[in-house]
């Protein structure tokens, strides 16, 4: 069959069933619409955790990131892991006990502050809104080149099957999409992994087959890339860190404090039904998290290599650009591969030096893309390829989406605007909050804003230097109170803003950074995206030195403190 | 007998903190120590075709995460049992 057709067909199918199941899980109630009735199974809630994760960025761009930064790609993989570490000891048991709806909910209990509530619902919609417009990127970017439709083609209906499950289902059609979409970018992901293995080493365990030897060699894959990459004037492979140590260490801090600090994450631990439940849920999230997450490291060094050895075969002079694979010409329609021949010899010379280099565009998006092709797998495999990247874009953004129209409905409206409207009314005002968000996240699709590229990063620098720390020392400290933690936040987030808009501009035009984007003057060397610990580091100075000069919060804080600390007693969230 | 529960409940509480401390340890030794810190030292060994540095970096430190989180989980629930604090 024709592999547009089998495309359709796969991705039509995978749509049918998610639709299905908003049918099927539909929201009769706030607790159904915010944490899916509270008694989700801990594998199944691992899994949905899983999906609502890893984004169109994990699945897509990470690998090829890695691919080209070698072990400098090691932050994203040990920051976007070792983060549920943190969330699974210092967080989420403990935010289940206390057995509320939302994030800021729990800010506005603990601080007995409204105004603590609206810093931190200011500080989640910022943190979501421009994490969900790289999502909507990802779904009509997937659609755009997988079906040959166009951008705001894809778009549209991305937007309009999260609308059926989101709305009508809530965090219930939610949490069973996200299962069947892991299931399907799991697939993807770990199939073609499998086989490329197979085709290089023998081995079929891609984390396995990393260490071995190539096939009929007696060399062992690592090496062989290291010198491959290293000959062409590349930087070696295993070895070569991108910035410096100091930057390497806090950029996987930030990322790992950030990981744990955000709130669509956070809530989809609320949905099981006790607190032993949740620090379990944590731990399989972290096994099919980390199902890719070992896998990618993988597929990066085996595409990086396959991708030399077509250009450049093993004693032989540089492939011609009249004999270039069918993948090749594929990715060069879509603009992603681009090669100009330099000097006129009609063979493909792809080195580290720009003046010689005449492949001028490799995006690092093609080696997940490509590889099924690169491998030459069967068509359905790469029809799956294309289910599993719209799959993860559209699980983590219906998650982010869940986020801010809950932090709308229940902790602006219910919680602040008006506290006497009946659950009914809190139900039909979240399913707006919903529907509002999809069109926002839509609008921002459609127009992404100048500071577009930049947004992952700076929703993990928000949620590390507001979120994380102010969460953490409501529940391990009695003596942080309302004082401190707003100053904490405020400080946290300023100086966290301010350091990347120093650097990339304000709003991330260029031309507004008020004192130049200036690598020499970074902070001890540590780049804009990796600044988040150090804004967390800030945020619990801050919150510290208040609290301490002003007093000690209320007797029954305290108390609410020593009873989220215990196990016993929780029951499913609710509202009041 | 509120005395009593108060004083479990402490010690409930260090116990649980010392685990932690315990886990945050090994947590932060396998990621940061063995991945970024000592990386150079430890690619001078070898696993399999892996340098253990970058081997620590790309694959061991999330082993380790996993086993951290489920042995954390596991003491946890008979701590809570101990303790008769559970849900």
């Amino acid at each position: 069959m024709e592999l547009q057709t089998l495309t359709y067909i796969v991705v039509g199918m995978t749509f049918a069933v998610y639709i299905g199941i908003a049918f099927w899980a539909r929201a009769g109630s706030t607790s159904e619409f915010y944490v899916a009735g509270g008694g989700i199974h801990p594998i199944a809630n691992g899994m949905a955790t899983a999906a609502d994760w890893m984004s169109a960025a994990s699945f897509i761009s990470m690998a090829g990131l890695i691919a080209f930064y070698g072990y400098g790609g090691s932050v994203f993989l040990m920051g976007w892991t070792g983060g549920y570490v943190l969330l699974a000891m210092l967080l989420a048991p403990y935010l289940r006990k206390h057995g509320k709806f939302t994030v800021p909910e729990f800010i506005g209990d603990r601080y007995y502050s409204k105004v603590a509530r609206i810093v931190a619902v200011i500080c989640l919609i910022v943190a979501s809104v421009t994490y969900v417009i790289g999502q909507m990127k990802g779904i009509g970017v997937a659609f755009s080149r997988f079906l040959e439709v166009s951008y705001e083609m894809g778009l549209l209906v991305g937007m309009a099957i999260v609308f059926v499950y989101a709305v009508v289902g809530g965090m219930k059609g939610i949490t069973y999409t996200q299962i069947a979409q892991y299931c399907v970018l799991i697939c993807a992901y770990t199939i073609p992994a499998v086989f490329i293995s197979l085709n290089l080493t023998g081995n079929p365990v891609p984390q396995l087959g990393l260490g071995s030897m190539l096939t009929g060699t007696e060399t062992y894959l690592l090496d062989r890339l290291d010198q491959v990459v290293t000959e062409l004037g590349f930087a070696e492979y295993t070895t070569h860190a991108r910035l410096s140590t100091l930057n390497t260490f806090v950029y996987t801090l930030s990322l790992m404090i950030g990981t744990a600090g955000l709130p669509h994450v956070i809530i989809r631990f609320f949905t099981v039904s006790k607190v032993s439940d949740a620090r379990v849920s944590a731990g399989w999230a972290l096994v099919f998290i980390s199902l890719l997450y070992t896998t990618a490291p993988a597929v990066a060094a085996m595409a990086r290599l396959n991708l030399h050895e077509t250009i450049q075969p093993q004693n032989a002079e540089n492939l011609a650009y009249a004999e270039r694979p069918a993948w090749f010409k594929n990715w060069e329609k879509t603009g992603l591969l681009v090669f100009k021949d330099k000097n006129n010899d009609g063979l493909i010379n792809y080195t580290a030096d720009p003046d010689t280099n005449e492949m001028v565009k490799v995006d690092r998006d093609i080696m997940v893309l490509a590889n099924p092709e690169v491998a030459r797998l069967p068509n359905w495999v790469i029809a799956l390829v294309a289910a599993g990247g719209l799959a993860a874009a559209l699980s983590t953004a219906a998650g982010l989406l869940l986020a801010i129209a809950s932090a709308i409905s229940h902790d602006l409206l219910k919680g602040v605007i008006r506290p006497d409207i009946t659950e009914k009314q809190e139900l039909t005002a979240s399913r707006f909050a919903m529907a509002g968000a999809i069109a926002l996240a839509g609008y921002l699709g459609f127009n992404p804003p100048d500071f577009a590229a930049g947004t992952v990063a700076l929703a993990f620098g928000l949620a590390a230097s507001s979120i994380f720390p102010v969460l953490m020392m409501g529940i391990f400290s009695k003596r942080i109170n309302k004082e401190g933690a707003i100053a904490g936040m405020i400080a946290g987030l300023s100086v966290t803003l301010l350091y990347v808009f120093q650097h990339k501009g304000v709003m991330f035009i260029a031309s507004t950074s008020y004192l130049g984007d200036m690598r020499p003057n970074w902070f001890m060397g540590i780049e804009p995206n990796a600044f988040g610990a150090v804004g967390a580091a800030i945020n619990f100075i801050v919150a510290f030195a208040v609290s301490m000069v002003t007093k000690a919060p209320p007797e029954h804080i305290q108390h609410m403190v020593e009873n989220i600390r215990i196990p016993s007693g929780a029951s499913t969230a609710q509202s009041h | 007998m509120a005395d009593n529960n108060q004083t479990a409940r402490k010690e409930y509480w260090r116990a649980n903190l010392r685990l932690m401390l315990v886990l945050l340890s090994i947590w932060f030794v396998i990621s940061y120590l063995c991945g970024i810190l000592f990386v150079e030292e430890l690619n001078t060994i070898r696993l399999g075709g892996y340098k253990l540095g970058f081997w620590f970096a790309q694959q061991g430190s999330m082993y380790g995460f996993v086993i951290i989180v489920f042995v954390y989980a596991r003491k946890m629930a008979a701590l809570d049992r101990k303790f008769e604090v559970n849900d």
